[in-house]
């Protein structure tokens, strides 16, 4: 069997495993007076402040939730409060949804290119008229893995007041590169910033110089004997790509380069989910920048999390996310890439293959074959992939993401190929042996009146 | 081997699943998701899922078989509801189950299936499938009362080859809910479903007039040579044959009266006394399981589910086949007229609306 659908759910990883075993003899709620509560609230906040350090904020402003649908929710109702919305065409239901909900109006959309990637022209226009927004870009998209320019949507909101919200779930575990050594772009600096518009009730600690200062510069790396707990490596990106040279995050600015930190994307909030990168399903976090922090709650309950999120806190989840978060990853393009050359010489074509895509995922559409014919075969021959946004019934529906890439048909005859962070070079042998079978089978039989087009 | 069966989350189908798994074959389910399940209810934020698959699911996680969910919905709303209405609307009375069985379930099932390696189809209707010396037949079922073979009449000779229906030999529904309980299947006391299955509530005028809002229009009820009797609420309440629901159109004079026809382009339900009828039949879309015969066909037809066979003659024609009845009957628009040799399924087709009407 080859489980090649990381960005469904990561496999655990042995050090979020360790450190969740050792955590779930620990008894005692966290939020307990005597030892064994504080016994437990250690773990709880060594994890936090491990989270905080590597995503790039203070533990402060890490508030745990129960994932990354929590996280998005939370932050499009507490920071979209007053506030109209933007949000990407290919954001993840977890954002389209929260930001369905309620008596507000309906989000204004972010059109994106046929690679995936956001229109910042259009952003800046949607921004130049109205009232103060909420805006939500997500990093690295779950279907295709395309990368937004982050960092430029964030110096646009910034320029017009708005605020960012980035859900960073899928490329919190999978973009791990360096932290620039020198100041992004100097025009980010906090004078030409203006100041942000803050809610009523956040206005006290946000107004704080030390808070707005903690946001600009980038925390230096903390260490741990005497090394960095980054990855030094540089980013597992598509450098052979040769749209990247004109993509909007160009590598000779190193500074753009999209590392998952929230002080480096100048963004306002992250949402992060441990599942997604080897940690145990059923936690996540939202991380604010400082100014922010201090959010309405979605859940109120016992007023744990400083009031942000309430609930019991699982100890032995949170410390499996943090153990899975500071796990040293490898870069997986050269085996994606191999995968979607012998995908690409079976018919398929790449959606989003022209964007800076995640190093572990590939999205194949295969014309003319239904997406979800493609899966089950696969299946069948033991090569686990997904389609499109499986709903609860587990039918396979046209893709929103592809859609709105304006790929049409192709929106329902693509799979995802996502690598987890242990995928071997066998898996890849297999993966390929059975997608060269699969095609050969369903292309004549499934589709007789299409004519599929062959990529180059 | 390996075959596909298509569950839908009931006792029959199920039991497919479990005797073939238990015979030792790679079987792998297969629901179709035909319809948004939530919207049919008119409950907003219900799921699209039914109660059906998430039974399908349990059924195949308690076998230990593969199962998949097929998204069908906009084929089933095409090739089915939007027939349905249609229908209607023309002044026919639809039978939606034949036009699923007809492109969904044998069409896209069997062609899905071959994609998937399988070699077999299996699904839980009651129709035998008999080996002949050219190629697979179509037999009623042994049990009369769940005999389904009226309904798949327009099942070709090549997805014929290609299905499986383990049921058709069992002797009564018992027999299948005693073995769903021997298989240790939930579904085993799940009750049979019942009318349409996207009529939840058997309220199909609703869905009529949602697509075709015409054919729910008042007009009048008339008698064949024109006399009004009384008013209706729209043509597609009612069908050829019907007396219920006439009103003070149910007599004219001391005559009981029935539905001759329906005209829908003058929104008028004609009546007539009963025991007005016709011999000759003119069908469309005629399906043959065997070589188109030359010359006229003797042979027994079924002009509805729940009718009697009737004795009669089949002959070839440009458009489909004419058939002419020993006894006059009064056949619907819309409906499906199936030829038998005994208990052999020859082919059928769709029911014409006659001339003038």
């Amino acid at each position: 069997m080859v489980y090649l659908d990381a960005n469904a759910t990561e496999p655990l990883r042995p050090e979020a495993r360790a450190a969740m075993l050792a955590a779930l003899d620990g008894v005692g709620n966290p939020s307990s007076i005597h030892r064994y509560g504080r016994s437990v609230r250690r773990t709880v906040e060594d994890a936090r402040e491990s989270l905080a350090a590597r995503f790039g904020g203070r533990p402060g402003d890490l508030v745990f939730v129960s994932g990354g649908t929590e996280a998005d929710a939370l932050a499009v109702h507490a920071l979209g409060r007053d506030r109209r919305l933007i949000i990407g065409a290919t954001e993840h239901d977890a954002v389209r949804s929260a930001a369905l909900s309620g008596s507000r109006p309906g989000p204004a959309i972010l059109p994106v290119d046929r690679d995936g990637i956001a229109d910042l022209d259009a952003l800046r226009a949607m921004l130049r008229t109205g009232g103060p927004a909420l805006v939500c870009l997500m990093l690295a998209n779950n279907e295709t893995g395309t990368i937004q320019p982050i960092r430029e949507a964030a110096i646009l909101c910034r320029e017009y007041g708005a605020l960012l919200h980035v859900d960073a779930v899928q490329a919190a575990g999978r973009l791990v590169g360096a932290v620039p050594a020198v100041a992004p772009r100097g025009a980010i600096a906090p004078t030409t910033t203006p100041p942000l518009r803050l809610r009523e009730g956040a206005g006290g600690r946000g107004s704080r110089p030390q808070d707005r200062a903690a946001i600009t510069p980038p925390p230096a790396p903390p260490s741990r004997g005497g090394e960095t707990m980054w990855q030094t490596a540089p980013l597992p990106m598509d450098t052979a790509n040769p749209r990247l040279a004109a993509a909007p995050m160009d590598t000779s600015h190193p500074g753009s380069r999209p590392t998952v930190s929230l002080a480096t994307l100048l963004c306002h909030s992250l949402a992060l989910s441990s599942h997604k990168i080897g940690g145990p399903p059923g936690v996540g976090a939202l991380l604010l920048t400082p100014e922010l922090s201090a959010i309405q709650a979605l859940i109120t309950g016992g007023g744990q999390e400083r009031g942000r999120r309430g609930g019991t806190l699982a100890a032995p989840l949170i410390a499996g996310f943090a153990a899975a978060a500071r796990a040293n990853t490898s870069d997986p393009s050269p085996l994606r890439d191999a995968a979607e050359q012998a995908a690409i010489a079976a018919g398929a074509i790449v959606c989003g293959g022209g964007a800076p895509r995640l190093p572990n995922t590939t999205c194949l559409a295969l014309p003319g074959v239904r997406a979800d014919a493609q899966v089950i075969a696969l299946d069948l021959e033991g090569i686990a992939v997904s389609a499109g946004a499986a709903c609860s019934s587990g039918k396979v529906a046209a893709s929103h993401v592809l859609t709105a890439m304006g790929l049409g048909d192709l929106a329902s005859q693509a799979i995802r190929v996502s690598l987890p962070w242990n995928a071997t070079a066998a898996d890849i042998e297999a993966f390929i042996a059975a997608y060269q079978r699969m095609a050969d089978r369903l292309r004549p039989t499934m589709a007789p009146k299409v004519m599929a087009p062959r990529a180059a | 081997m390996r075959i596909v069966v298509a569950m839908s989350g009931g006792v029959d189908s199920s039991v497919v699943a479990g005797l073939l798994h238990q015979a030792g074959h790679e079987v792998i389910g297969v629901t179709l998701q035909l319809y948004d399940h939530g919207a049919a209810l008119g409950r907003k934020g219900a799921c699209c899922a039914g109660q059906d698959i998430h039974d399908a699911r349990r059924v195949a996680d308690r076998l230990g078989i593969a199962h998949y969910v097929i998204d069908s919905e906009s084929r089933f709303s095409d090739a089915v509801i939007a027939d349905f209405a249609d229908s209607y609307a023309a002044g026919e009375t639809p039978v939606p189950c034949v036009r699923c069985n007809q492109t969904v379930k044998f069409a896209d099932m069997t062609t899905l299936a071959r994609g998937l390696g399988a070699e077999r189809l299996a699904t839980g209707h009651y129709v035998r499938r008999v080996e002949g010396q050219a190629g697979a037949e179509l037999h009623r079922a042994a049990d009369p009362d769940r005999d389904q073979s009226w309904f798949l009449f327009a099942t070709t000779q090549a997805q014929l080859d290609m299905c499986d229906f383990p049921l058709g030999g069992m002797p009564d529904k018992r027999a299948v809910r005693a073995m769903a309980a021997d298989l240790g299947l939930a579904v085993a006391e799940k009750p049979d479903s019942q009318d349409i299955c996207f009529v939840p509530s058997g309220g199909y005028a609703d869905i009529v007039r949602r697509l075709r809002p015409e054919a729910l229009e008042p007009g009048e009820i008339v008698t064949q040579d024109g006399r009004v009797l009384g008013q209706h609420e729209g043509v597609a309440r009612f069908t050829v044959g019907q007396g219920k629901r006439l009103g003070v159109a149910s007599f004219d004079g001391q005559e009981r009266q029935i539905v001759l026809a329906t005209e829908p382009g003058r929104r008028r339900v004609i009546v007539g006394p009963r025991g007005s009828g016709t011999r000759d039949v003119v069908l469309r879309e005629v399906n043959w399981l065997i070589p188109l015969p030359v010359e006229g066909l003797r042979c027994t037809v079924k002009l509805r589910a729940r009718d009697a066979l009737r004795g009669a003659v089949v002959r070839v024609t440009d458009s489909g086949a004419a058939v002419s009845l020993d006894e006059p009957a009064l056949p619907a628009p819309g409906q499906a007229c199936v030829f038998y040799d005994g208990d052999r399924v020859l082919g059928g087709g769709f029911i014409c609306r006659s001339e003038g009407g």
